[in-house]
């Protein structure tokens, strides 16, 4: 256990610790006019695997690279373990991460490349040898890794990560471009790491990714926080549930779906969606009144779908569909319940 | 963070890339070679000479005329030690593994100068005696006055060439711009502002030009440079000293 440091905020947690944790208190980093990383307030906790998700240049990168201190916030602050980066002695035994495979010297082997790491921070040789046979690398540890594959680069990344046997792990984006061996072996190690206890925050900008691997998510979207909150209350929330509907007679469905109080959702292709609704009880509806129904399905959408509604509106990089409608400046969807869990 | 870990890993970084390497010892070969060559002429070329030049004969500085050429691979070497950080990546890695930025860059300039200085005092003795060899009777010995000097000062003035790259590179971190300022700059445009007249009183407070005033035992003709061979190595210590402040400063406040 580190010594347990006043607080200096409560953050979101209830904790009165704050042993492996990162904390992020009012982050702010702006380029000029553009804001990157706007005001961003969570904490990552231990035992479980965070995952950060957002679009792409909704500034996942820029937050990590500030946790490590390579970029320096325009305002707001934050620490590890109660402390700024530049304050851990031999931080990578505190936190290890993983930003960007490509950071090597491709020149260099990849024994050597973690023996200056290890070095840098006093961990012993032995435990170079270690973490290349974790990550399976001991067989090319000797040979120069710009002639690593993307996957054998990802592998060395995380064994700089894991050299310093760090409580803290971060990794931004690690299953790019992976084969699926890649990625299933990392998912594991995300999952076995957080189950000895330790803190794992992983960015992604696939929904369907962090499904599969994170308990906890924080979303954020064009910098700004959007939801932080657990998995499960995530899907149960965003899991919408609806029943399909087609019919040739649908000026009549529409109007006994009126009486009956409903309201359905055009979808695009002239069918009628209505949520949360059960599928027995719209077809007994119909039949009582001789509707003659095509298609009675009930859906659920998928977390990708909940995951794109939530960050439309912050979307940067918009694919126009049809509508000319500016987005609302408004309060981004799901504001009323981040921080909800 | 104890700085002596980090001198530990940038000593292995420098011994695990190819470019130290070969960067080093195209210094030496070029330096000796070239200085053999030109002392080698210069022993044919002797008894041509008219009285002025036999007065002023340097055969001390002859032999360091190598250097000229070998200092390019000096900065070649002192700008990848920096820049190869930024061109790879690894220097996020690197800024992970030791926030402390004046620790980093420090320590890894402390080993690369150790490295280059070693290099340097070794090129330049041997330099000097391949060099006296080829110029005969018309050469110098390491016991005349000033002459060992002259030596250890161009071991010197190699490894301030290195340093002051390494400076240049920490400010402007891409390879390709640093060599393309620095390379010209020592090669060329030093030379002509020291050579032509209108310049020449500015030229000669640029670094290398400077710094060479230690190489030489002979004083040139008419020579009425406002400082000694210590005073012009002095002149380049404080260009160093200035590029790595520059370097420093900017790496402190500067994204990584």
């Amino acid at each position: 256990m580190r010594s347990p440091l006043p607080l200096r905020w409560q953050g979101a947690s209830s904790r009165s610790s704050v042993s492996s944790m990162i904390e992020l208190e009012g982050l702010t980093k702006r380029y000029g006019e553009k804001v990157a990383v706007n005001h961003l307030t969570f904490a990552v906790r231990p035992g479980l695997v965070t995952g950060f998700l957002g679009p792409n240049g909704a500034g996942k990168s820029t937050t990590m690279r500030m946790i490590l201190g390579l970029d320096r916030p325009t305002a707001g602050d934050v620490r590890i373990d109660g402390r700024h980066y530049d304050r851990l002695k031999d931080p990578m035994k505190y936190i290890g991460a993983l930003l960007d495979a490509k950071a090597v010297h491709g020149g260099r082997s990849a024994y050597h490349h973690l023996l200056c790491l290890a070095q840098a921070n006093g961990i012993p040789t032995s435990r170079v040898h270690e973490v290349l046979g974790t990550v399976g690398l001991t067989a090319v540890a000797r040979k120069k890794a710009k002639n690593f594959s993307l996957g054998m680069g990802q592998r060395l990344g995380i064994a700089g990560a894991l050299l310093g046997d760090p409580r803290i792990l971060m990794f931004d984006e690690p299953v790019n471009g992976l084969d699926p061996e890649g990625i299933h072996w990392i998912r594991t190690l995300m999952q076995n790491l957080a189950a000895q206890g330790r803190t794992v925050f992983v960015s992604s900008h696939l929904m369907s990714e962090m499904a599969l691997t994170a308990e906890h998510l924080v979303v954020i979207g064009q910098g700004r926080l959007l939801a932080d909150t657990s998995m499960a209350d995530f899907i149960r929330r965003n899991s919408r549930s609806y029943v399909r509907l087609r019919t040739p007679q649908r000026e009549q469905l529409l109007d006994l779906l009126h009486r009956e109080g409903i309201t359905p959702v055009e979808a695009g292709d002239g069918a009628l969606e209505v949520d949360d609704a059960r599928s027995e009880h719209l077809g007994e509806l119909a039949a009582r009144h001789g509707i003659v129904l095509h298609e009675l399905s009930p859906r659920q959408a998928s977390l990708e779908e909940a995951f794109m509604r939530l960050t439309a509106e912050s979307v940067e990089y918009h694919a126009h569909t049809g509508s000319a409608q500016a987005p609302q400046p408004s309060r981004p969807w799901g504001a009323d319940w981040k921080k909800g869990s | 963070m104890a700085a002596a870990q980090v001198v530990r890993s940038e000593w292995t970084k420098i011994r695990s890339v190819a470019s130290t390497v070969w960067t080093l010892s195209l210094a030496v070969v070029v330096t000796l070679a070239l200085g053999m060559l030109i002392s080698a002429l210069s022993n044919r070329e002797f008894d041509r000479l008219g009285p002025e030049d036999r007065f002023t004969f340097d055969p001390t500085l002859i032999s360091f005329a190598g250097m000229s050429l070998g200092q390019l691979a000096m900065i070649v070497f002192g700008v990848l030690v920096v820049s190869n950080e930024y061109s790879t990546g690894m220097i996020r890695t690197s800024l992970a593994a030791v926030p402390q930025r004046g620790t980093f860059l420090f320590s890894k300039i402390a080993v690369a100068t150790l490295l280059a200085l070693l290099v340097s005092l070794a090129t330049a003795f041997a330099t000097f005696f391949l060099g006296q060899a080829m110029l005969d009777e018309h050469g110098t010995s390491i016991g005349e006055p000033g002459v060992l000097r002259a030596v250890v000062g161009g071991g010197l003035y190699m490894t301030l060439i290195a340093v002051f790259s390494m400076g240049v590179a920490t400010m402007l971190r891409s390879p390709m711009l640093s060599l393309g300022i620095l390379m010209p700059f020592f090669f060329l445009i030093s030379s002509v502002l020291g050579n032509v007249p209108a310049t020449e009183k500015i030229g000669r407070f640029l670094p290398d030009q400077a710094g060479r005033k230690i190489m030489e035992v002979v004083p040139a003709a008419g020579d009425d440079t406002p400082y000694g061979p210590w005073g012009g190595l002095g002149i380049m210590a404080l260009w160093v000293v200035a590029a790595l402040v520059g370097g420093y400063v900017l790496l402190r406040r500067r994204d990584a």
